[in-house]
């Protein structure tokens, strides 16, 4: 182009002019390949750089997060003592589930004592029997109440029980809990430390795969090692419904409209810029908009799988609508023809003809935008989804009403916690939603491999 | 309840109009359908088409209109029954052995492809009008010259807060200065190299590999900022620089964004460098020009105007992402130089300002709808600039 690139000629040429041989680099060649390599090294390390980065990504939500997997479980022999479970002696369900949570304690309290005589009798030091029962989960008397409503036949029976540990306890056998950091801890002492390591000897504690963590739902600050993620996927499961019904049909309508009959006018030239502006506003701008409009205009319940199905269906409608259109414009004009040759009308050119075959093409996109909304966090802030919600919703159309929260809410919320060991639970939360958007971008990249035509 | 029962009678509708409005076509035409002037299967259609948006389109009005003049409940679901009723029966009666019924049904689906398309309309008329109306109500309550060039932030919900937006807008800028900072050298440079140098193996490795980063949501870049970034920035360089020892940072949001717009910008410089025609790289390689020098004199002066646009539109994700900075950036609104002291953004606030118990009466509450009106504007702005920029560049090679 310009001379810029090429040596100051005029200053070298007479002092080289001599000894000149193609097989000699001299000065300039040497400094100008030498800036050649250094620059394909740099493109290098950028590239070195982005994949570097993808993995420490991973690697530190991975570490951080499987640990959340797997669980503390402690076992013991219980007595459900029928004088404080079943007073009346017929094994009534109803009177059975009237005793409240709270009288569930001294029970376990009682079967602890027991375990901690005998290790104290092995030489355990300092540990009372208060706080081996402290080692236990404060969500135990809930599970222990929901074992015996389900099993009114084994009160006044001796069962085995495994309780969930606490948080501390939990964390001290992943070893995130040191014996140095426990003793500036209120909440456990390093005499329950040691107990730990007595109980996991002895084969009465143990760690094991926690299938809790993903049905059941969240726990209350104070009680880490109950938390859940069950309500959390129902509400993102019910949202990914709400979108799929509403996104698909309205996307690909929208899409068949612009791409095959609309005219260019005005109109159809305001429509695509709007299409287009949308893809690219903030999404916490359509959490504004779903707060405005859907709660406080149209009144709809907050915190409601309902209202973030519809936030993400218009953040995900310019995606859909966007691969849509491209798969729309990559059949062949020839195949629209021949219809209309045979004497189809248009429309039916276009839904008999062109759409099946553009079909794999939009499925891809929907996955892919489902996808993104699956990931979405910061719109659903807005309408109320970070609410604590214990309670499952019902099943459609009734619980698309009810209160819930999404997936990604739910790692936020788990990050906003004091009690460090919800740092876990967020990135198993993670590696949870990671697993699914996977599974979706796969089922998305084998459909494009076996479907798509190149025409 | 009434909804249950509407939508049951509602399908009963359309399937019954499905068979119904065939048999009876087929009665007219007496048994002969190359008589009629549509297929039968139309004549179907029609009839359920017409109950079912008659009844649908009743019970939409109803709905609105019930916002305004408040009517119960169960009257729009009987209006909308008896409105697809009628719409039925006006259907069905119609048929007859000209009646040209796939033309009526292309009518009415052009009018639900219409409808959809306009959707995309009416969420902007949404945005706007949502944001618009409460922002007015927020400047008759606190003044817009306070708001706009007030230089402190500390809303308190007993009244007289400040709610001075610069040092929102400061922290903004800071972080995504930063973020750009990290995300176009590295994503520009990774797309030359993929674009020039790489091997195809090496291009079907590293490509992919990249544009995962960008399929990955913005909650997990929060996480890892909140866990990993923060507390490796502040140990190993605010704590024994003397500059911090908060582990949300300006520094710690920057990084993890310019991560997260590092294939943002590669894919879209990729696109661009690839449309540079191969004739002006050959007519410099075949000059003499190493491919470095190619790239730098030629290939970079032509995409400029391209990369320009893929950085304004990096910019706008920048400015508009929330997640990361409300995990990785703080709470604290400053106005400060030292990128690792925690500070605010508009984002962030907007989320603080909106959620847990809320007063849509109070400034407090309503500044978040200024805020957000400004980010809108602000990403708007950078979006049409890029846009402009990009279309006009496409035009000379085409």
């Amino acid at each position: 182009m310009t001379d810029a690139a090429m040596p100051p000629a005029a200053a070298a040429g007479p002092s080289r002019k001599p000894k000149k041989s193609l097989h000699v680099l001299d000065d300039n060649t040497r400094r100008r390949n030498g800036a050649e390599r250094r620059f394909r090294i740099l493109g290098g390390c950028a590239v070195g750089t982005g994949v570097l980065a993808l993995v420490v990504l991973l690697i530190s939500i991975l570490s951080a997060g499987l640990p959340s997997f797997q669980q503390t479980f402690l076992k013991a022999e219980i007595y459900l003592d029928p004088a404080v479970l079943d007073p009346s002696g017929e094994r009534d369900p109803e009177a059975i589930s009237k005793i409240l949570t709270f009288s569930y304690s001294p029970m376990i309290k009682g079967s602890l004592t027991a375990l901690a005589e005998e290790l104290e009798a092995q030489g355990a030091e300092n540990l009372t029997p208060k706080m081996l029962a402290d080692m236990v989960s404060g969500a135990a008397n809930a599970k222990l109440r929901d074992y015996v409503i389900a099993n009114p036949d084994e009160i006044g029976k001796t069962v085995e029980f495994e309780f969930l540990t606490n948080a501390r306890i939990d964390q001290y056998l992943k070893g995130k809990v040191t014996r140095e950091s426990a003793a500036l801890d209120s909440r456990v002492d390093v005499a329950q430390l040691n107990a730990a390591d007595e109980l996991v000897a002895s084969g009465a504690m143990e760690k094991r795969f926690n299938w809790d963590f993903i049905t059941a739902p969240d726990a209350s600050e104070n009680r880490p090692e109950a938390a859940g993620l069950g309500v959390a996927l129902l509400g993102s499961l019910y949202m990914m419904l709400i979108v799929l019904c509403l996104a698909l049909p309205i996307g690909v309508a929208a899409s068949i409209y612009l791409e095959e009959f609309a005219r260019k006018n005005f109109l159809t030239d305001v429509i695509e810029v709007n299409i287009s502006n949308l893809a690219a506003v903030p999404s916490i701008v359509f959490g504004i908009l779903g707060l405005a409009i859907f709660i406080n205009m149209m009144h709809l319940p907050n915190s409601a799988p309902i209202v973030g199905g519809l936030v993400l269906t218009l953040m995900t409608l310019p995606t859909i609508i966007i691969a849509t259109r491209a798969s729309l414009k990559a059949v062949p004009p020839s195949i629209r023809d021949a219809a209309l040759g045979v004497g189809a009308s248009k429309m039916q050119a276009v839904f008999h003809h062109v759409l099946p075959l553009a079909a794999p093409g939009i499925l891809t996109g929907t996955i892919l935008g489902l996808a993104q909304a699956l990931g979405e966090t910061a719109p659903l802030l807005l309408i109320g989804m970070v609410a604590f919600v214990r309670d499952y919703p019902d099943a459609p159309p009734g619980g698309l009403f009810e209160p819930a929260t999404g997936l990604p809410v739910q790692v936020y919320n788990f990050t906003q916690r004091a009690d460090p060991a919800f740092v876990e639970r967020a990135s198993g939360a993670i590696i949870v939603l990671l697993v699914f958007l996977v599974i979706m971008n796969l089922v998305a990249i084998i459909l494009r491999r076996r479907f798509e035509r190149r025409w | 309840m009434f909804a249950t029962i509407f939508f049951v009678l509602l399908a009963v509708l359309v399937i019954g109009g499905l068979f119904l409005g065939r048999r009876k076509a087929i009665a007219a035409a007496g048994g002969d359908v190359k008589q009629l002037h549509s297929l039968v299967s139309y004549h179907g259609w029609n009839v359920a088409l017409a109950a079912g948006l008659a009844g649908v389109g009743v019970l939409a009005v109803g709905g609105f209109a019930t916002r305004f003049i408040g009517l119960p409940i169960n009257v729009i679901y009987t209006a909308a029954l008896l409105a697809a009723l009628a719409g039925f029966v006006y259907a069905y009666q119609r048929i007859d052995r000209d009646f040209r019924a796939r033309n009526t049904v292309e009518t009415m689906v052009m009018g639900l492809l219409i409808a959809a398309s306009s959707i995309a309309i009416l969420t902007t008329v949404g945005i706007v009008f949502s944001m618009v109306f409460e922002t007015g109500r927020f400047f008759s309550q606190y003044s817009w010259t306070h708001f706009f060039f007030g230089t402190t932030w500390s809303p308190n919900f007993r009244g007289n807060s400040d709610l001075g937006m610069l040092p929102l807008l400061w922290g903004t800028l800071y972080i995504s200065f930063i973020a750009l900072a990290v995300a176009v050298p590295i994503g520009l440079f990774a797309a030359i190299f993929l674009s020039e140098y790489a091997s195809p193996r090496v291009r079907g490795v590293a490509k992919p590999l990249i544009e995962i980063l960008a399929g990955i949501p913005t909650i997990v870049y929060g996480l890892f900022a909140l866990i990993t970034v923060g507390p490796l920035l502040r140990d190993y360089f605010a704590e024994p620089l003397g500059l911090g020892e908060s582990a949300s940072s300006v520094m710690t949001a920057g990084l993890v964004m310019g991560v997260m717009l590092i294939p943002f910008v590669s894919s879209l410089s990729d696109d661009i460098i690839n449309a540079v025609p191969q004739s002006m790289r050959d007519g410099s390689l075949g000059l003499g020009a190493t491919p470095s020098e190619t790239i730098r004199n030629v290939i970079m002066p032509a995409a400029l105007p391209g990369i320009v646009g893929a950085i304004l539109l990096a910019a706008s994700r920048a400015i508009g992402e929330t997640m990361i900075v409300v995990l990785g950036a703080g709470a604290a609104a400053r106005l400060s130089l030292n990128p690792f002291e925690a500070m605010t953004t508009v984002t962030v606030k907007i989320v603080s300002q909106l959620t847990g118990d809320t007063d849509f009466a109070s400034p407090e509450t309503l500044v978040a709808f200024a805020l957000g009106i400004t980010l809108f504007v602000l990403t708007l702005g950078l979006n049409v600039l890029a846009l402009y920029i990009v279309r006009k560049y496409r035009e000379q090679y085409e």
